[in-house]
């Protein structure tokens, strides 16, 4: 019997990168609150993940900074931009609540992943001692 | 990791904060100031922000923080005030007022400090969930 660890590992070591590259966006999102005309962006989760589990394994390698990356991570997130609810004057259409809200939720569910991550290792440990 | 970048991101967003934070201080400590001439009166200073971008290739990477372009000085008319007795007056007895708006520079002045806190908890949640991280495993 043969162990894919990435199998083993499942969705979570995906979820986890994700949800990291997602705490960016609204950490981007929140230092840019009070920058005229910038537009709050974020990525829609679910779909960024089945892309991302489609798309994972097949990474071309890069042999240039300005080549345009074909990983899993440039096809995973279509930035999209939030429609504001209280749109402002100069353009800006952050709402710090939310963002701060979304960016809780964020890391909580990024310890989430991180706990399941956790777990499946530590069985895996236990698993291999001979005990 | 992502994450490591937030750091960077709550980091230019606090030193934005923090350079708005310094124009209002300025702004504030001289709001009483006078002068002879109106050009030589003190200008109300205001930051301009820009979001940063890293390159047109990484446009899924969503920018990289937040930087000052600039100060720039406020065009607004400066109020003048008649004062015969003041050792600055010019020869029609004038003095000429700074053109800070106190009002805005308070409300200016709290929405930098909220702004600055934002940041600041960014920050924290990051560095919780980054050592956690390393603990995986464990």
């Amino acid at each position: 019997m043969t162990i894919n660890i990435d199998n083993y590992l499942g969705l979570h070591s995906t979820a986890l990168n994700l949800r990291s590259q997602r705490a960016k966006l609204l950490a981007n999102n929140l230092a840019n609150a009070d920058t005229p005309n910038y537009k709050a962006r974020d990525i829609d989760f679910r779909s960024s993940l089945q892309k991302a589990r489609q798309n994972h394994g097949a990474q071309p390698g890069k042999t240039h900074a300005a080549h345009i990356p074909l990983t899993a991570n440039a096809g995973a997130h279509a930035l999209q931009y939030r429609v504001p609810t209280q749109p402002s004057l100069d353009g800006n259409t952050v709402d710090t609540q939310v963002e701060q809200g979304k960016f809780t939720d964020n890391a909580i569910r990024y310890q989430a992943s991180l706990q399941f991550l956790n777990k499946r290792i530590t069985g895996l440990i236990r698993t291999l001692r001979s005990e | 990791m992502s994450l490591f970048k937030i750091f960077d991101i709550a980091g230019s967003g606090m030193s934005a904060q923090n350079l708005r934070l310094n124009t209002t201080a300025s702004n504030m400590a001289n709001a009483d100031s006078v002068a002879t001439k109106p050009e030589d009166a003190y200008k109300s200073r205001q930051a301009v922000f820009s979001a940063m971008l890293q390159n047109s290739f990484d446009q899924n990477s969503g920018g990289v923080g937040v930087q000052t372009l600039g100060i720039v000085e406020s065009q607004a008319e400066h109020n003048m005030r008649f004062e015969p007795g003041h050792p600055l007056a010019n020869e029609e007895g004038y003095i000429f007022d700074s053109n800070v708006n106190t009002i805005e520079e308070m409300a200016n002045m709290i929405s930098a400090s909220r702004s600055y806190q934002t940041n600041v908890e960014v920050l924290n949640t990051s560095k919780k969930l980054l050592l956690q991280t390393l603990k995986l495993g464990e």
